[in-house]
């Protein structure tokens, strides 16, 4: 089944076409790689998946509804949550409150129900909080709960990245480059995550990631893209074997 | 003497706390400095002075009035000119010019309509309240008593509720925020209408306490209250607040008697801005302020 449905992406930077007619798809409960050159249009992709970017022109469609023109907390919301590069954590919150900020459907969001239904409001506060430290000790950062995130290491961070998504209940998650800078213990223990994550909930997986290694060992999909537009689509194997995919990675470096 | 003082350096200083928590946060979450924010306070001030003397309203009555008004001003701008200017992309500097306008149109509108003579609230100016040593004014006591409750609600709001824990997470990374799920723009409107109800709250007691108010009034106290916020730490609600206070303490005090004799009232916002300077120059992230790490 079809979970995400990009068609004909299109976006230009000064004249330059950083997306170019790009169309793929992404199966529910998939682990799909999105790989190609440095400037290939990943990041430019993930930006307009995700709300941060306008597309000129192409659709995407998530779980059967429109997203592109929504904005990046409702497509959020609806269950496609993206992570950035370079682990961020609100630094200013504690690590339970930077969980705690995703759970979905607050009431004590609406002011007025603030001081209406205390009771309502704790209750589900407390349902909450129960799932952050849940999600947080299942990353192993339930030690630090009450401790500010910007006290967290960058490999820390990936971990509270981690259990911040999963707090938002997502049905697909986008992760930008989850290895880059990582150890090779929490590389491990992110791909495990990632792993368990779509085997005992179905969440699936886009992620872009340069470790080719990886992607080949872990990914049902690989989506190449090289000068904005999609190369080819196939599995490991199959992408392994295309000569363009060679000549594409090839031609960059030279 | 010095109990007198320290009481009337706290009412200035509620007042000068009230405003100043507003303006941080609308500086933390919407990157906006807000130089009209002082002719917020003077709207709300002339609203309350409306409903006070016009319309016979009783005290309590006129403060609800102005500050259900300021907030609905705070929020009819954010739609007509905030908002809109945050789609087109505008920048720091255009949105802090845009605020000085802002501030002036606000003013000479007030000009226009209420005139330039001085207004005063209808109360009793020689109800007294004697604790102790010291002596306050009705205006004045009310004013430590509404400038703490106020202080406190809004501690506990940023503190305990998710609604502040969504402000202070903007504050901190709108992206990161908005990925979590927090719906960006439903929370600046919330934060508009809380910096306007403070603001019109602080407009009222300001009026109070100042016994007289004109148009330019609110503008009048914008520099100590963009000091409270430099001094408590830029980008720090609760480091506005306790600027505040102690700007309005110092301010006070420094014209006691047995400290060198006091200085002349008239200098005393020098005082506030020697205290200002001599504080960042041992903490340039303010009091409450974080130093920068990345």
């Amino acid at each position: 089944m079809t979970l995400l449905e990009v068609r004909g992406l299109t976006r230009s930077f000064g004249g330059v076409r950083a997306v170019d007619e790009a169309s793929f798809d992404v199966a529910a409960g998939s682990i799909t790689a999105l790989i190609g050159p440095n400037g290939a249009g990943k990041s430019t992709l993930f930006n307009i998946v995700s709300g941060f970017l306008r597309a000129e022109r192409g659709t995407v469609r998530f779980a059967g509804r429109a997203m592109q023109r929504r904005t990046p907390h409702r497509i959020a919301r609806a269950g496609l949550v993206r992570t950035f590069q370079t682990p961020r954590a609100l630094t200013k919150l504690s690590v339970l409150e930077n969980v705690l900020l995703a759970a979905p459907h607050h009431p004590g969001e609406r002011l007025g129900r603030v001081f209406a239904t205390p009771r309502a409001v704790r209750s589900h506060e407390a349902a909450a909080e129960r799932e952050a430290r849940r999600l947080l000790e299942l990353v192993r950062l339930d030690r630090h709960a009450d401790e500010y995130a910007g006290t967290l290491s960058g490999g820390e961070r990936k971990l509270l990245d981690f259990a911040r998504v999963l707090m938002t209940e997502p049905r697909l998650i986008l992760l930008d480059e989850p290895m880059a800078g990582v150890n090779p213990t929490l590389g491990g223990q992110l791909l495990e995550h990632i792993l368990e994550l779509r085997e005992e909930r179905g969440v699936a997986f886009l992620l872009i990631e340069h470790d080719l290694d990886l992607v080949m060992r872990a990914s049902d999909t690989v989506v190449v893209m090289n000068e904005g537009r999609i190369l080819t689509v196939g599995t490991p194997d199959e992408v392994r074997r295309d000569e363009r995919v060679v000549d594409a990675y090839l031609g960059a470096q030279g | 003497m010095f109990l007198q003082l320290l009481a009337n350096g706290l009412v200035a200083g509620s007042v000068i706390a009230i405003a100043a928590v507003g303006v941080s946060l609308v500086y933390e979450i919407l990157r906006i400095v807000n130089f009209a924010h002082g002719d917020y306070l003077t709207f709300g001030a002339f609203v309350g002075v409306a409903a006070n003397v016009r319309y016979g309203e009783r005290m309590l009555v006129a403060t609800i009035v102005a500050i259900v008004a300021t907030a609905l001003l705070a929020l009819v701008l954010e739609f007509a000119l905030w908002r809109p200017m945050r789609r087109r992309g505008a920048g720091f500097m255009s949105l802090f010019i845009t605020s000085i306008g802002l501030a002036l149109l606000l003013r000479h509108v007030l000009f226009l309509v209420a005139g330039a003579e001085p207004r005063s609230y209808a109360v009793d100016p020689f109800k007294v309240y004697v604790v102790g040593s010291v002596r306050l004014g009705g205006s004045q006591g009310a004013a430590i008593v509404v400038g703490a409750v106020a202080i406190v609600l809004v501690g506990l709001l940023l503190a305990r509720t998710a609604l502040g824990r969504k402000m202070r997470a903007l504050a901190d990374d709108r992206a990161l925020a908005s990925i979590a799920g927090v719906n960006v723009d439903r929370v600046v409107v919330y934060t508009w209408l809380l910096a306007g109800a403070l603001a019109g709250l602080a407009g009222v007691l300001q009026g109070l306490v100042q016994a007289s108010f004109t148009p330019n009034t609110g503008f009048q106290l914008l520099l100590p209250i963009f000091a409270a916020v430099v001094l408590g730490g830029i980008g720090s609600a609760y480091g506005a607040l306790v600027g505040g206070l102690l700007l309005g303490v110092a301010m006070e005090l420094s014209t006691w008697e047995e400290l060198a004799g006091g200085v002349n009232p008239v200098y005393k916002p020098v005082v506030a801005f020697v205290l200002l300077i001599g504080v960042l120059l041992v903490r340039p992230q303010g009091l409450l302020g974080k130093e920068r790490l990345l």
